[in-house]
């Protein structure tokens, strides 16, 4: 179930309300979000779309602890993020989220294998615990033969998948994509949203997505449009005055 | 410990920079380890110096001769426990170059005053009954292959003969040190009485005399050069050290520059090996950035810069200075006659090694900080 | 016999890599001072980057800088120890000792021997008909030193009064010679710099004796600017030495040839046995232990601070020029010619080393002229020399600057240069 009215219930994985996020830029106020609400139940596939400069990155970094809002709240899984102290955000980076931007996932100088553990090595888990995981997550892609490739051994689709490998081998409450296939052929963007979606359908994630590609958000369950600060959805575009937001 | 791969991997990202700067750490601690046993060769007499021993030499000037006559006037002196005298001999062994010290002792009490210059009974009691002995230190043996049994001629002008000296050596000398001075070359003061012309006889270059209390050195130094005071010899009187150091100091220049040079190297590897690291931290922003999104905190970020820094640091430095260990008895063989024995001492390896992780930690301080504070959100903006 | 042939073959092929990096480098630099003719590549993009990226430039103008102030600073210290102690003296001037002393301090000579060193031939004579010759005494005394306070060792020579006729390379500066038969001294430069209470008019103690200082001289920065002088015979008395026995004598002779015919009268003659050195050989035969030391010392420190340079600066160069892999890729797919770029930052790095050479002379040029002194364990007395530095060395530094510069920039240009530009503008 996914609400952008403020109206969703306790059954909601995450919660936001009232989520304000204004820049200073030149001495001019920039007000990108204004009082925006979402609601998402677990396992849904959700995407985001919007003009450029519209504030969907933004959303994306806020709900992903890595920014703070100017004011509203962000409440995942229980957790009220908005308040917490940088440091705490990163460990709860650490467990909730699993992150796929567009490039620069991968480190370079190190294999497959060693990427996808990176999240691990947060943890306390014993170094056999740890290659059972990315095995697993690696598996869980496909590129369970490539594991000890680098990123430059790897096509551009392949290095998506192996980031998609390492967004889920910790088990994060959700996942977060910023234009997950931007840089891709159609081919390869194929493969990726495949997998994206058979890891919703399969696997039951909560999958977070940003794209300006029209035909990669109707492989998502939802679509939500980002317009004047708030989300509207998609059947609601025509209209000129937004749901549950500020004229 | 985990995290080490990624240290590594990111160290050998690209090899040549880290071949280079892990070279430039070699070759800094390097220079370091040879100016620190440079400057322990200057000191070293200062460093051997007994602490309860005192020099009496001619206060008008060094090379003045003080009469034998004052010994047992010295000795009466209370707290003074035995007393010895050296004459500095001078001759010249073949040719000038092989230069090494040559001294008149009064064997029955060298060995009283410095016990640390040791020989085989044997050899000494041989030496006693040889009127035309001698002693040479271990060094000094080594440097021209000499053994016992074999014959030293030495030539000098100074003490109005013109002719050659020959001397049969009878025994080696060890000091128990490391530092301790071996190239000493040692002759029995009764063949040199007995040879010298009249004016030069009864005299001695310095007297070295032992204390039974080393708190008692300034009141004895005192009591000495009061009782000569006035004489046409005055003596100066001071501790062992303290004319050691004085010598030292004459050279004393030669250490400022040691060290300026030293701390000059210093800031240049500093400044070399500072910037090095922030341009490879620069290169990494969207890598960092991705860390602190998975979930890795600020302060691991600080760490990992810091770590590598130190690795490189540690490599370089300890390869720097196992190339000095090496390059040490080889540099002892150049400078051999015109330095005291190289010594490489342990402090010198502990300093360097303290120089290097300390270049090392501020090398990575300031990227390490820059790389902390990085927001994510400003790094992974869209190309 | 294998051996020795595989031995050639590693020394030919060690001959063949230096020539053909001496080969590089000299193009190098030449290539890079000419880059702003040959090339496409306006400077002004160089000034540019060089002011946009102004944290490295300066990281790496300092690094050259303080190499090569070091290795300057080093030279001129050589130089100026060289130029002391073995350009003592003169070439018409010849020193007579007693045969087989390695030192004035050992000699000994007799008023006699010097009465008849006097008829010699070749011996200069002044507009009275008196041979110009003077009778030295050298002994060593403890005075304070002016940096630390504690006693160095002085060399006291005491010498003819008209000892100036002798040394015509020696010049009072500051007040007078000392007058005959008096306790007075004059000082050289140095001594009176390095010693405390050595200025005109001061009194001091030594040898048992009461001395006025009348004077400072200047003998043209050799050995002898360290030295007190006074009256031979005074100090023969003071020092309680038989009253006409010298240690020395040096004759000024007629003309600089005209010693193999004094040397080989004075050998001759029964009457003494001596030997005859010109003066300049006999002093830089007193200078070969501590100068062996200091060039050994300086030059092995000299020739590692060289290698470290040149890593340093490889280091420096080398990240400068990788960071901007992209501009230099940029640059190529804009159309400029691949040699156009190299050569392009090659000028830029010569410009740095250029910068760090001419900062680093900059720095260590007021070291010139300072005195430091040090002990000569030869003759136990301190002598004090001057940083040298001359035009040549400093040329020598900037040179040193720019080889650094060639060697750092060129090859990660090239490297950067020679890919194909597809690669290196997807790498990033």
């Amino acid at each position: 179930m996914v609400k952008v009215d403020g109206s969703g219930g306790q059954s909601s994985l995450i919660q936001v309300r009232d989520l304000d996020k204004t820049y200073r830029r030149g001495g001019e106020e920039i007000h990108v979000l204004q009082g925006l609400n979402l609601d998402v139940s677990p396992g849904e596939f959700v995407a985001f779309m919007g003009p450029s400069g519209s504030g969907k990155t933004t959303l994306l970094n806020l709900l992903g602890g890595l920014d703070v809002p100017t004011r509203g709240s962000i409440t995942v899984a229980g957790d009220e993020i908005t308040h917490m102290s940088s440091s705490k955000l990163t460990e709860w980076r650490a467990r909730h989220v699993g992150f796929i931007f567009q490039m620069y996932n991968l480190i370079p100088v190190l294999t497959a294998f060693q990427n996808v553990e990176l999240p691990l090595l947060l943890t306390k888990l014993s170094k056999a615990e740890r290659r059972s995981h990315v095995e697993t997550a690696l598996s869980i892609v496909g590129l369970a033969d490539r594991m000890n490739h680098f990123p430059r051994q790897l096509s551009g689709g392949q290095e998506q998948r192996v980031t998609i490998a390492r967004a889920i081998v910790s088990d994060p409450t959700f996942l977060l994509c910023d234009e997950p296939t931007g840089d891709l052929d159609r081919k390869s963007a194929g493969e990726v949203m495949a997998l994206l979606e058979e890891l919703v359908a399969h696997h039951h994630k909560t999958v977070l997505m940003v794209t300006h590609d029209p035909l990669v958000a109707a492989r998502a369950q939802s679509t939500l449009h980002l317009d004047k600060g708030v989300l509207v959805e998609a059947s609601k575009l025509s209209q000129s005055v937004p749901v549950g937001g500020v004229a | 410990m985990k995290f080490a791969q990624i240290i590594w991997a990111n160290l050998v990202r690209k090899k040549v920079r880290l071949l280079l700067t892990i070279g430039s750490f070699a070759v800094a601690l390097f220079l370091f380890v040879f100016l620190g046993v440079v400057r322990d060769a200057f000191n070293r007499g200062a460093n051997v110096a007994g602490a309860d021993r005192l020099v009496v030499i001619n206060r008008t000037s060094i090379i003045n001769p003080i009469p034998l006559k004052y010994r047992d006037q010295i000795l009466r002196i209370p707290g003074v426990k035995y007393v010895t005298h050296n004459n500095w001999f001078g001759g010249i062994y073949i040719e000038e170059k092989n230069f090494f010290p040559q001294f008149v002792i009064d064997p029955e009490n060298q060995r009283l005053v410095f016990p640390e210059l040791t020989v085989p009974d044997e050899q000494w009691s041989t030496f006693l009954k040889d009127r035309t002995g001698a002693i040479a230190g271990a060094r000094l043996a080594e440097r021209f292959n000499w053994k016992v049994g074999d014959r030293i001629p030495i030539k000098t002008t100074l003490y109005g003969s013109n002719g050659v000296w020959e001397f049969n050596l009878d025994g080696i000398y060890h000091g128990n040190r490391p530092q301790s001075d071996e190239t000493q070359f040692w002759l029995q003061w009764d063949y040199f009485e007995e040879k010298v012309p009249a004016s030069f006889k009864g005299q001695i270059g310095w007297y070295i005399l032992r204390v039974d209390n080393p708190d008692d050195a300034p009141r004895i130094a005192k009591s000495i050069d009061d009782l000569f005071a006035n004489s046409p010899n005055e003596t100066k009187t001071e501790t062992e050290s303290a004319f050691a150091a004085g010598w030292v100091k004459q050279f004393g220049n030669i250490q400022k520059l040691i060290v300026s040079i030293g701390v000059v190297v210093f800031f240049t590897l500093l400044l070399v090996t500072g910037n090095t690291m922030a341009i490879s931290v620069r290169e990494r922003t969207s890598e960092l950035a991705v860390f602190k999104a998975i979930g890795y905190s600020d302060r691991s970020i600080l760490f990992f810069v810091l770590a590598e820094a130190l690795t490189i640091a540690i490599i370089g430095g300890m390869l720097g200075m196992a190339l000095a260990l090496l390059a040490v008895p080889a540099l002892g063989k150049i400078l051999t006659g015109l330095l005291p024995t190289i010594v490489l001492a342990p402090s010198v390896l502990v300093f360097g090694l303290a120089v290097a992780l300390l270049t090392g930690v501020l090398s990575g301080i300031l990227p390490g900080f820059g790389a902390m504070r990085l927001r994510v959100v400003n790094a992974l903006r869209r190309v | 016999m294998v051996g020795k042939l595989v031995f050639f073959f590693i020394i030919t092929v060690a001959a063949i890599a230096v020539l053909l990096l001496i080969l590089v480098v000299v193009l190098g630099i030449l290539a890079g001072l000419l880059a702003p003719f040959l090339g496409s590549v306006p400077i002004s993009y160089n000034f540019r980057s060089i002011r946009a990226r102004w944290t490295s430039t300066i990281v790496a103008v300092l690094g050259i800088a303080g190499t090569v102030g070091v290795f300057v600073a080093m030279l001129s210290l050589a130089r100026g120890f060289k130029a002391t102690l073995v350009a003592s003296g003169s070439p018409d001037n010849a020193l007579v000792m007693r045969a087989g002393s390695s030192s004035e301090m050992m000699g000994g000579i007799t008023l006699e021997s010097i009465k008849v060193l006097q008829d010699a031939p070749g011996i200069a004579r002044d507009a009275s008909g008196t041979p110009i010759l003077t009778q030295d005494v050298v002994g060593v005394i403890p005075v304070p030193l002016i940096s630390t306070g504690t006693d160095a060792n002085v060399q006291v020579r005491g010498v003819s009064p008209n000892v100036l006729e002798v040394r015509k390379f020696v010049k009072i500066v500051q007040g007078r010679m000392f007058r005959a038969g008096l306790n007075e001294l004059v000082v050289g430069k140095n001594a009176s710099k390095t010693y405390r209470g050595l200025t005109v008019g001061n009194n001091i103690d030594f040898a048992g004796g009461h001395w006025q200082v009348v004077g400072v001289f200047d003998a043209g920065g050799s050995a002898f600017d360290s030295e007190v002088w006074c009256d031979s015979q005074i100090f023969n008395e003071v020092l309680q030495r038989p009253a006409n026995i010298f240690q020395s004598a040096t004759v000024h002779l007629t003309s600089a040839s005209a010693f193999q015919q004094f040397k080989d009268a004075v050998i001759a003659d029964p009457r003494m046995n001596v030997d005859v050195w010109r003066e300049i050989d006999y002093y830089a035969k007193q200078s070969t232990a501590m100068t062996r030391l200091i060039t050994v010392l300086g030059g092995l420190v000299a020739v590692i601070m060289a290698v470290g340079a040149i890593f340093g600066a490889l280091n420096t160069m080398y990240s400068a020029v990788a960071e901007r892999g992209r501009e230099i890729a940029t640059m190529r797919a804009l159309g400029f010619p691949t040699s156009n770029v190299i050569l392009s930052f090659l000028f830029e790095a010569l410009l740095i080393s250029f910068l760090g050479g001419i900062l680093g002379c900059l720095v260590v040029l007021p070291l010139n002229g300072i005195t430091t002194s040090t002990m000569n364990m030869q003759t136990f007395s301190n002598v004090a020399f001057a940083f040298k530095i001359t035009f040549d060395l400093l040329v020598m530094g900037v040179l040193f600057a720019l080889v650094m510069g060639v060697l750092g920039g060129l090859l990660p240009a090239v490297r950067a240069a020679i890919q194909p530009v597809s690669v290196a503008l997807r790498e990033l």
